[in-house]
């Protein structure tokens, strides 16, 4: 874990880093953060309570533990990562771990807005390449340099043409992922749309 | 690509504007926070200098950390203090309306927002909680959002979204005696696999699901997550309106008859188009328990646990990691498992007419002298509800302890919790590992009626055998 942590800012248009591979398909995100270390007001201390039980089962042996995985920041991952729970404390603390990208088969739909959200862009590959990246993984380190402008993984020997949702690309390339003031720059629009929705008038008693 | 859908309808009525790169801006109708998923999203504004931009159209009430024995002030966790001080302190500033603990209408936020009459059909829905798809069980559109667009609602009241694609869940004839709207919806889920949702709204339909009541709807969309769908719905009925009529935020006099004549225009049209459409026979399902660490590895509960040959090659290796977690056996049934914790209440199954079923199967019997059970009620009108009728007393009288209203061991945010490797009926929503608060604990899902079987038996039993 990093021991100084800035969140992601601005454009995002290159990410290079080692990679960390975790085996397994449906990986919910109560096992990548437990339900009793949401007692938190803020996101700060998340990063060492990432995969808690799976880690303390596993006695050291977890991929997060391992001592070849250190400063590890591209995550790769099998079919339906981060299915379940809406905590966004679960990317959080992935990003405060250290991660800064994801490759996987498939991502659960809320996980994948709250990565995006958070910016950490999450790709898909086919499932046997994924396999392939996984497998050679278990022989050596694996560093990719990762090109969001030509959605490309490239490695020593590896080559990847990474998919990512094209709303999702433009927003990082652009800088514009924060979405709060993309949003309120339709300031009017907002308005009108408030004044325009019939059940705003007949629901006159909700204060 | 869907049309005419009650989706599409609601979507488009929603839509503020088109984004570049291609997402929708969404007005959100209705915004339920807790205390969860909301403090780090008031930072977030307090740190850009930013309003909530409408107050009104923002409602919450507390319940994940809420303790279920002893609610007096300052909760002995002080953690879980410290996060409802700050879910106070932001509705107070921000002028949002908060049904608090002892207000009466305090409650887990999908049991609240229906019965005070805030979940009405047309609306769009959101809620940093992956079971606010509940809410579309009165033809509303209502998704779970993360933190950050927590903080976008709060700010905007809109968010950027890509649509989503609807399936249709078309459900034949109608459930049989002892077989209720958990086993329809775990069957679903099963049939169709737990990632099958992803990117799309269900929307359930049919005479299987016309038959159901409001409540049994609920658990439907409810679990429309644990199908990977963020969002699920049922086009609204007669049933939907007269459930609706004279809660306390329902639309009154005129303003009734207004919103009356404009829900009854709100359903997918007959000719509509689907992204995809899935049938199934409600008649064939039987009380469905769970056995895996997925809400998708369920079977019947006179079935056997799958042997690895019969599973799909995208199956395999979470049901191998299953076998180990749950120490169970390829081809061993479920019927007979011993039980040692039951479980009944969360947003799944924790409203009046679960505990009702639930009761009905307790009366005048004990639970189990190796079973400790609790019931959890969904809210504090549940709470109240309940007594009147007696359950209560039901419920004690069998053995099972009844507790305040609140999420509880669905999650186990407060101190109801398994221990060890302990196994439970619980009438909850998810069985991943570790959900239920011990890293080894072991959770089947099943619904409230069967969770009162097993009590009774100690073991995974068969409903029916209690109320044929």
């Amino acid at each position: 874990m990093k021991s100084e942590f800035t969140p992601p800012i601005g454009k995002i248009t290159k990410i290079n880093g080692k990679c960390i591979s975790l085996i397994g398909n449906d990986i919910d995100t109560d096992r990548i953060i437990p339900a009793r270390y949401l007692k938190c007001v803020n996101f700060d201390s998340l990063g060492e309570s990432v995969f808690a039980d799976d880690r303390k089962n596993l006695k050291g042996r977890h991929p997060f533990d391992l001592q070849e995985n250190e400063n590890a920041s591209i995550l790769v991952v099998n079919s339906n990562f981060g299915c379940g729970s809406s905590r966004e404390h679960a990317p959080q603390a992935l990003l405060r771990w250290g991660i800064k990208a994801i490759i996987g088969e498939s991502f659960a739909d809320i996980f994948y807005s709250n990565c995006i959200a958070i910016g950490i862009p999450c790709f898909t590959l086919a499932k046997e390449l994924i396999q392939k990246i996984q497998k050679y993984k278990d022989d050596k380190f694996l560093f990719f340099e990762i090109d969001l402008k030509k959605s490309l993984a490239k490695s020593k020997n590896l080559n990847f043409n990474l998919d990512i949702k094209e709303s999702s690309r433009k927003m990082f390339i652009s800088g514009e992922w924060d979405a709060t003031s993309t949003l309120l720059e339709n300031e009017n629009l907002i308005e009108n749309k408030f004044s325009q929705l019939p059940y705003i008038k007949f629901n006159t008693n909700l204060l | 690509m869907s049309k005419d859908t009650l989706f599409d309808k609601v979507w488009d009525l929603h839509k503020v504007s088109s984004l570049p790169g291609g997402s929708d801006q969404i007005f959100i109708g209705l915004h339920l926070i807790h205390e969860v998923t909301s403090p780090q999203a008031f930072g977030a504004l307090k740190d850009k200098n930013l309003t909530v931009k409408f107050p009104s159209r923002t409602v919450a009430t507390v319940d994940h950390i809420v303790p279920t024995d002893n609610q007096s002030r300052p909760f002995k966790d002080s953690l879980a203090e410290k996060m409802i001080e700050t879910l106070e302190k932001n509705c107070l500033k921000h002028k949002i309306r908060f049904f608090n603990i002892g207000s009466g209408n305090q409650g887990i936020v999908h049991v609240v927002a229906p019965e005070l009459g805030l979940t009405q059909p047309g609306m769009t829905i959101a809620c940093g909680d992956s079971h606010t798809s509940t809410h579309g069980a009165f033809g509303s559109i209502a998704f779970g959002i993360g933190t950050s667009q927590v903080r976008d609602v709060l700010a905007s009241q809109t968010i950027a979204m890509n649509k989503l694609k609807v399936r249709q869940i078309w459900c034949d004839n109608k459930l049989s005696s002892g077989v209720y709207a958990k086993d329809l919806v775990l069957h679903i889920i099963n049939k169709l696999g737990v990632k099958a949702g992803v990117g799309f709204a269900y929307e359930f339909a049919g005479p299987a699901i016309n038959a159901l009541s409001m409540e049994e709807r609920m658990t439907i969309c409810n679990m429309s997550i644990e199908g990977g769908a963020r969002c699920g719905y049922i086009n609204p009925d007669e049933k939907t309106f007269s459930y609706i009529k004279n809660k306390l935020c329902a639309p009154k006099n005129d303003h009734w008859e207004n919103a009356l004549t404009w829900w009854k225009t709100l359903k997918s049209d007959e000719n509509s188009i689907y992204d995809d459409v899935i049938k199934i026979d409600a008649a064939k399902i039987e009380p469905t328990v769970t056995w895996g660490i997925t809400p998708g590895q369920s079977i019947g509960i006179n079935q056997q646990i799958p042997l690895l040959d019969e599973l799909s090659p995208n199956d395999k290796l979470v049901a191998e990691e299953a076998f180990e977690y749950m120490s169970f056996k390829p081809g061993q049934s479920i019927k007979d498992i011993p039980i040692e914790v039951c479980f009944i209440g969360s947003c799944t199954n924790g409203r009046i007419s679960d505990l009702r079923i639930a009761a009905k199967v307790l009366k005048d019997k004990k639970v189990s002298k190796n079973v400790k059970a609790f019931v959890v009620p969904g809210s504090e009108r549940v709470a109240i509800a309940a007594k009147k009728e007696g359950l209560d007393q039901i419920f004690k009288d069998s053995g099972f302890q009844w507790r305040e209203p609140g999420c509880s061991m669905c999650l186990a945010m407060n101190s109801d919790r398994l221990i060890g490797n302990q196994v439970s009926a619980s009438s909850s929503n998810r069985n991943f590992k570790g959900r239920q608060g011990s890293p080894n604990g072991r959770t089947l899902l099943m619904s409230p009626a069967m969770v009162a079987a097993a009590a009774i038996n100690g073991k995974v039993s068969d409903v029916r055998e209690f109320i044929n």
